[in-house]
């Protein structure tokens, strides 16, 4: 038995050909769909086809030298470059994203402006992110071209993502929960950490995974602030590369375009799996 | 006794702990405050300077830049056209492909596709530029040298306007489709089944009824890709062959203003860095205009 709602292939047919519109606009949005995602799927095939041949184990030397283009430095910088940007990061996103929500009073002045800093700050090209952490991070404070120049560069970058996904996360813990915990005589630091927080675990992880998926992909903001040397780095003060960019000075002397292929590989098996991750946990939370 | 004793100073302290508290989370609700400051001060201090001394119209409207020339030239009407013209053409590509498929998704499609597509839209968002900046390089690049061979009219080396449009517009298609499906899902249902209940088709309703509805949410979509394609830079280079020059056609090469300041940063001094930082001023003003017509529109659109 059909649902009273059901709509056979041949009552398509019959009314598409009373209004051939119909079947145009049909047609449209199906080809556009189909177009979007073959778009994609031949963008990651394309590249993992071409570069999962050259995935060496010359590629993953611990030393990188003109002979092997070792990929190996770049993947340490950009581990070190991620975790010191979401240490400077996360707790500042965090830390805001409760007062934003667990303290500020309605109609407070001060959280609008918060707000359209935040929103002005995602939108700000990577590029002049880059020129601001040159301008101030390398110059003004003498850091030099520097990981630490870099990762505070992308850690001002990537804070209004984890204030938002935080905010989200933790207006989504229903009210009940923090009546009950003041009710029980819990004071308001108390509940936030105790109560609060733990019910917001998935939803601000999902943001700093998203957070990592930027600074994993990022180049134009650390050109010219962590700098481009491919050794692995001796402290946070020496220049290196992360991956992207080891991936586009590659690209950019076009002489090992195939050590680029298999670069451009490793960087699309991250980002896939962060994807992955990512949406596994928010999945998570819709489960509840 | 001994514990009544105990309970004042307790009191004292987690009063003086929540405080102290209190006063770390406004702090840190303060940094993206600071961030924006900063950002501003730095960049308009160093580069407003520079575009007094060159003059702000012959900075702003000059179509010749030559850092190395005696005397120099620092006009960059160049590439602000270029920004101007890869971003219509990256709106021209993405726009209609993002809209589209938005409705396909929101409307069209079947669950059990709908758990496929959704998060290769994210993964499409989720890929870093200098990626699609490859894949421009390697394939799309190309492609487009290849039609010189079929017509004089796609003469050029394949580093072109054009390239850099549908390199952008694919870019731009996340942005686009993400917000747009959210605009269309957030119209009630009541307006599509009004239309259905007056005979039209699930096409022509949701074309007709639904799509108007949601139209100030997708236009602020589209503004946002706009932001997303003048602020793009590593895809752009890689693609678009970086003449500091007037546009000289679809199929010739063309410079950003996001493309000129990576490309000269790493050696340039005194009056042409600081031209290059003022180049991220004009850019910098583009995007906040971006946003505050982002911001309206969906303010509008709630």
């Amino acid at each position: 038995m059909n649902a009273i709602n059901h709509v056979s292939v041949k009552d398509r047919l019959k009314s598409y050909t009373r209004s051939p519109l119909s079947l145009i606009l049909f047609l449209l949005v199906s080809l556009a769909a189909l177009l979007t995602f073959v778009t994609l799927l031949f963008l990651i095939g394309y590249i993992l086809i071409k570069g999962i041949p050259y995935l060496t184990p010359e590629l993953f030397a611990w030393e990188y030298n003109s002979e092997n283009v070792s990929m190996m430095p770049a993947i340490i910088s950009t581990l070190i470059m991620t975790v010191l940007s979401l240490l400077i990061a996360a707790p500042l996103g965090i830390f805001a994203a409760i007062y934003l929500v667990e303290y500020a009073k309605r109609g407070n002045k001060i959280v609008n402006v918060v707000r359209i800093t935040a929103e002005t700050l995602s939108g700000i090209p990577s590029i002049v992110y880059g020129l601001f952490g040159m301008l101030f991070f390398v110059t003004q404070l003498k850091w030099g071209y520097s990981i630490l120049s870099g990762a505070f560069t992308l850690a001002i970058m990537i804070l209004p993502l984890i204030m938002r996904t935080t905010e989200e996360a933790l207006r989504a813990v229903p009210d009940s929960y923090r009546e009950g915990s003041f009710g029980l005589g819990a004071g308001r630091l108390r509940t936030v950490f105790r109560i609060v927080l733990p019910s917001a675990v998935p939803g601000i992880l999902a943001g700093v995974i998203l957070a990592v998926g930027r600074i994993v992909g990022e180049t134009a903001a650390l050109l010219y602030t962590s700098g481009t040397v491919a050794k692995v780095p001796d402290s946070v003060f020496s220049s290196a590369r992360t991956l992207a960019v080891h991936m586009y000075s590659l690209s950019r002397e076009g002489l090992n375009t195939n050590e680029a292929y298999a670069t451009a590989v490793v960087l699309l098996l991250v980002v896939i799996l962060i994807n992955w991750l990512s949406g596994f946990i928010a999945k998570r939370i819709a489960k509840g | 006794m001994k514990q009544n004793s105990e309970t004042p100073f307790a009191v004292k302290r987690n009063a003086v702990v929540e405080t102290l508290f209190r006063i770390l989370f406004f702090v840190a609700a303060l940094a993206s405050i600071l961030a924006v400051a900063l950002i501003c001060i730095f960049l308009f201090a160093n580069g407003v300077p520079a575009m007094a001394e060159i003059g702000v119209f012959d900075f702003l409207l000059g179509t010749k830049w030559a850092p190395k020339n005696v005397p120099p030239s620092f006009g960059i009407f160049p590439m602000i056209l270029g920004s101007i013209y890869v971003t219509a053409g990256a709106i021209i590509v993405g726009v209609p492909v993002g809209i589209l498929t938005a409705v396909f998704m929101a409307k069209f499609c079947p669950k059990w596709l709908y758990r496929f597509l959704k998060p290769a839209v994210d993964l499409l968002a989720g890929i870093p530029s200098v990626v699609y900046g490859f894949f421009g390089l390697v394939v799309l690049v190309p492609m487009v040298r290849g039609l010189s061979d079929i017509s004089l009219i796609f003469d050029g080396n394949g580093n072109s306007i054009f390239t850099a449009s549908l390199l952008l517009g694919i870019m731009i298609l996340p942005t686009i489709i993400g917000i747009s499906e959210s605009a269309i899902r957030a119209v009630p249902d009541s307006y599509y089944e009004g239309a259905l209940a007056l005979g039209a088709s699930h096409e022509r309703s949701v074309f007709f009824a639904v799509l108007p509805a949601a139209k100030s949410g997708i236009l602020a979509g589209v503004v946002l890709g706009i932001g997303r394609a003048i602020g793009e830079t590593m895809a752009v280079i890689m693609v678009a062959g970086n003449q500091a020059r007037m546009p000289a056609g679809l199929f010739k090469g063309v410079r950003t203003l996001t493309a000129n300041i990576v490309m000269e940063m790493g050696y340039a001094a005194d009056l042409h860095r600081e031209a290059l930082i003022a180049t991220a001023v004009v850019l910098f003003v583009f995007i906040l205009l971006i946003n505050a017509l982002f911001s309206v529109l969906k303010r509008r659109s709630q």
